[in-house]
């Protein structure tokens, strides 16, 4: 009896959960330029014109790229600090990593207008580049916690037993802590890749119009009417999402990434 | 011929001093152990030389050369850890050949040095197969393969058999040995267990609360402890406390004992080991010509409780309160029973003078 | 390699980068705004630095005092659904054998990193009069027209805790997942029902690490900025809309950098105290 009403339990928060991808999903497979659900008539056009109508390509582009350097910047600032605080007893680093956490826990705004007065008072206002770099800012905390928790995995003794036998600092990292700590950089890397290529208020003070992310067109698109486009990108965005911690969850141990672990005494 | 020298190597965290200024001149070619219970500084000791940590104070001298402050990595010393610390990534034959690579080693080169360390250890063929695919034993053997790929000036082990069940430590502690006098390096290895010490120990260190306490051979150790400590540590022993009443004879709980080496006056701390114990049933008088004095190191006193080791038998007796203990060869079992009165004999020759309680040959410990 | 403090530059020389980007990034940015919170505004959209209060004072207003109770009730209320929802359903989720477990939290990553605007759309998409869910009710029988169920504070509320939902789940799963099972089975051997085992030992043992679970999720329901312009109307925008609202289209940066601060405090304070229960937990 219970066990029947745990799984209605769960069962009922899926279809809550998944309820509006869904509609959205059936939207966008509507032939005509409307928004019917169930479809009014079923056409892949939509999806088609993500790829082949300029603006819609120029916006998955668009988001793909600062994703994928954001992230890249993202990780290129954490792992220096992530490994610095483990690697010396430095608690005044500390205050670094705290930084690094601020702009996730803090409202989005927040960090978004904080980047629109730095960004115009540095004259920068609107261009690409600053959405590169405010997103990796924002995001940093991402790749900072998983490479803490994988540098938290790795044994002392491994370094001490590689420095033994003359292993200096930076070999140790090239030859044992990197190998140990690449998974929890892959998912870093990727938690923050979603995260930027779905996040809408910053890129939009920074570089709003001047740069038209995917979310960003999507907002504009919502403004002026909607069209069955909106639905299939948002489809392809969830498709590509679920994909990404997929592999994350295939490659990687995703209950430790999410702190679920044991303290081993 | 020098060695490797420690001159009053101390290691303080904080308010905590975890070695004293521990002083030991180890020659080439020895075996040495670092014995004592956990949390006597022998781990942190043996990390000190391994350049693991930086010292409070002294020096670390080898061949006359001082690398206090050399790093772990410029020492050339192989190690081989308590959790083992084979890297997961690697395979067993990577494992071993990490210190080759990390100079360059060629990878041929790697694979040949690593097979033939892998027949050292007695694991031929194992090169490919994962650490994670190891038994507790070949984790064991790669570990030392691995620390001796460098043909190291000194080989450290920190307590490296602790993780395997008895019978396998027993034979690994033999082989140890074999392979240490076969290659003779210098070996120094940490352990808490006292029988792995006299097992391998060309010099037994007996360490307590950051301090050695005796630096010497197994059987001195054993036959000679330095104080009570290392009496009491070393296998089992009886203490008895006596007062010197005339030059060579001193008062003990139940009698009276005569022997060299007493202080000339004042109290006197005593070691005996059990088997070195007689025992009579009190109605016999005399052993089997054990002494002129008949009287003199017999005590009278009751048997509370006898049980059987297998090789040996094990007698409680209630002397005076205080209780002895005297172990036999099964064949050698005098006729008692427990409650029964019983003599105890300590022949001279089996006391061993320690200097008084709470007391070493030097300082008294903070 | 011993642990200890870095003392020549060389050895400090990794948290460089990350030092000076956080700082240059972050810090100044933040310091920025602060600046802006005081500064004067120029009427065209400009601003000037200046030491004024004027910003904050505005705040005082009647409608800001709406805005800002309203924003804080609904975030609350948020919070309190999520985590009403979200507890029971982490406690199952981390009992679950492995695999679903991870299949459950692929599933709600990715509904947690979609973007607002995406949910927004989505969920004005499910409660539109043409794709529905009034047209499934309709062709079952239940209605007889289909109607649109957005704009409303209804949908507003939906699509929040649809948003927070996720978010509050994995903040409460690490607690979950580390519950000692043998406390259930203990109170299940002195003869408590499941049920009661669950509201007996499992909530109260938790109880800090609600309490924080609760103002992280508030925190976050918080920082909402666009559904409460696609779901809600007028009267439902928060201080988040309000502060986008002011800095982009009415070109009052000063004034949106005013409420920001305002929003910064109130966030600190309660994550401070977040922190606090959860250190309380830990100890």
């Amino acid at each position: 009896m219970l066990r029947w009403l745990n799984s209605l339990m769960a069962g009922l928060i899926g279809l809550v959960l998944a309820a509006p991808i869904l509609v959205v999903a059936g939207v966008s497979l509507n032939a005509k330029r409307s928004l019917d659900f169930p479809p009014n008539g079923l056409s892949l056009a939509w999806y088609a014109e993500i790829f082949t109508d300029p603006g819609w390509r120029g916006a998955l582009i668009a988001s793909l790229v600062v994703a994928a350097l954001s992230a890249a910047l993202a990780v290129a600032i954490a792992f220096p600090l992530a490994w610095f605080i483990w690697r010396w007893r430095a608690p005044w680093a500390r205050a670094f990593e705290v930084l690094g956490m601020a702009p996730f826990i803090l409202p989005p705004v927040i960090t978004a207008l904080g980047f629109l007065s730095f960004w115009s008072t540095a004259g920068q206002y609107g261009e690409p580049w600053t959405v590169v770099v405010s997103h990796a800012i924002f995001f940093v905390t991402l790749p900072l916690v998983t490479l803490s928790l994988g540098f938290g995995a790795v044994d002392r003794s491994f370094v001490e037993a590689a420095s033994t036998m003359g292993a200096d600092d930076h070999t140790v990292l090239r030859t044992v802590v990197m190998p140990l700590v690449r998974p929890y950089m892959i998912s870093g890397f990727a938690f923050a890749f979603v995260l930027s290529l779905n996040e809408y208020i910053v890129a939009y003070m920074v570089a709003g119009f001047t740069l038209e992310t995917l979310p960003i067109k999507i907002f504009n698109a919502l403004r002026y009417g909607y069209t069955p486009t909106m639905a299939a990108v948002t489809v392809l965005f969830v498709l590509l999402t679920a994909a990404v911690f997929g592999l994350i969850a295939r490659f990687g141990d995703l209950p430790r990434l999410l702190g679920a672990w044991i303290k081993p005494d | 011929m020098s060695a490797l020298v420690l001159d009053g190597l101390t290691k303080r965290y904080g308010g905590f001093t975890a070695v004293h200024g521990a002083s030991l001149r180890i020659p080439h070619g020895q075996f040495v152990c670092l014995l004592g219970p956990s949390g006597c500084g022998k781990t942190t000791l043996l990390r000190m030389i391994a350049g693991l940590e930086e010292p409070s104070g002294g020096q670390l001298l080898i061949d006359d050369r001082d690398i206090t402050a050399t790093p772990a990595h410029k020492r050339d010393f192989g190690m081989v850890f308590q959790s083992l610390a084979l890297f997961p990534h690697l395979s067993a034959g990577e494992n071993i050949a990490y210190p080759l690579r990390i100079r360059g080693v060629p990878a041929d080169e790697r694979r040949r040095k690593a097979d033939s360390l892998l027949e050292l250890v007695r694991l031929p063929g194992m090169a490919d197969r994962p650490v994670s695919r190891l038994s507790g034993g070949q984790r064991q053997r790669v570990a030392i393969a691995r620390a001796l790929a460098l043909e190291p000036k000194l080989f450290l082990l920190d307590e490296p058999l602790s993780a395997l069940d008895a019978k396998l430590r027993e034979a690994m502690q033999i082989e140890l040995k074999q392979l240490q006098r076969r290659l003779g390096i210098t070996t120094i290895v940490v352990t808490h267990d006292q029988r792995e010490a006299m097992t391998m120990a060309d010099l037994v260190v007996v360490m307590s609360e950051g301090r050695i306490r005796q630096a010497a051979p197994p059987m001195e150790v054993y036959r000679r402890p330095a104080d009570a400590f290392v009496a009491d540590f070393i296998g089992m022993t009886n203490l008895l406390e006596g007062e010197v009443t005339a030059p060579g004879r001193a008062s003990v709980p139940g009698g009276e004992l005569v022997l060299d080496g007493l202080p000339p006056h004042g109290r006197a701390l005593l070691s005996v080991r059990p088997e070195e114990v007689l025992l009579h049933p009190a109605t016999a008088s005399g052993g089997q010509g054990s002494g002129q004095g008949a009287v003199a190191n017999r005590l009278a006193g009751t048997l509370s409780f006898v049980r059987d080791l297998g090789a040996s038998v094990e007698f409680r007796i209630d002397v005076s309160g205080r209780e002895i203990v005297a172990l036999t060869r099964p064949q050698d079992r005098p006729a008692v029973e427990p409650g029964a009165a019983v003599i105890v004999e300590i022949p001279a020759e089996a006391c061993v003078v320690l200097p008084p309680e709470g007391g070493t040959a030097g300082e008294r410990p903070s | 390699m011993i642990r200890r403090a870095p003392r020549s530059l060389g050895e400090h020389a990794p948290i460089l980068f990350p030092a000076l980007m956080l700082v240059v990034f972050f810090v100044i940015p933040f310091g920025l705004m602060i600046a802006v919170s005081v500064a004067r505004r120029i009427p065209g959209g400009f601003y000037e630095p200046d030491l004024v209060l004027a910003n904050y004072e505005r705040f005082l207003s009647a409608f800001f005092g709406g805005v800002l109770s309203f924003s804080l009730e609904l975030a609350a209320l948020v919070a309190v659904v999520a985590v009403g929802i979200g507890f029971p359903f982490t406690y199952r989720l981390a009992r679950l054998p492995r695999a679903a477990q991870v299949r459950w939290l692929v599933f709600l990553l990715s509904i947690l990193s979609l973007s607002e605007v995406i949910i927004g759309f989505a969920w004005s998409t499910l409660l539109s009069r043409t794709a529905g869910i009034t047209n499934l009710l309709v062709a079952v029988g239940l209605m007889a027209e289909p109607q649109s169920l957005s704009p409303s504070f209804g949908a507003l509320l939906a699509g929040m805790v649809y948003q927070a939902f996720p978010y509050t789940v994995l903040v409460l799963y690490p607690a979950l997942a580390r519950l000692d099972p043998a406390l259930v089975e203990a109170s299940r051997t002195l003869g408590a029902s499941p049920v009661k085992a669950f509201f007996t030992v499992v909530v109260p043992s938790q109880r800090n690490t609600i309490v924080a679970t609760l103002i992280m999720a508030f925190v976050f329901a918080l920082g909402c900025y666009l559904l409460p312009q696609l779901l809600g109307r007028p009267q439902h925008w928060t201080l988040s809309v309000l502060i986008t609202d002011q800095a982009i289209y009415q070109s009052n940066m000063p004034f949106a950098a005013a409420m920001a601060v305002f929003l910064v405090l109130v966030s600190l304070a309660l994550v401070g105290l977040s922190l606090l229960f959860g250190r309380k937990e830990e100890a």
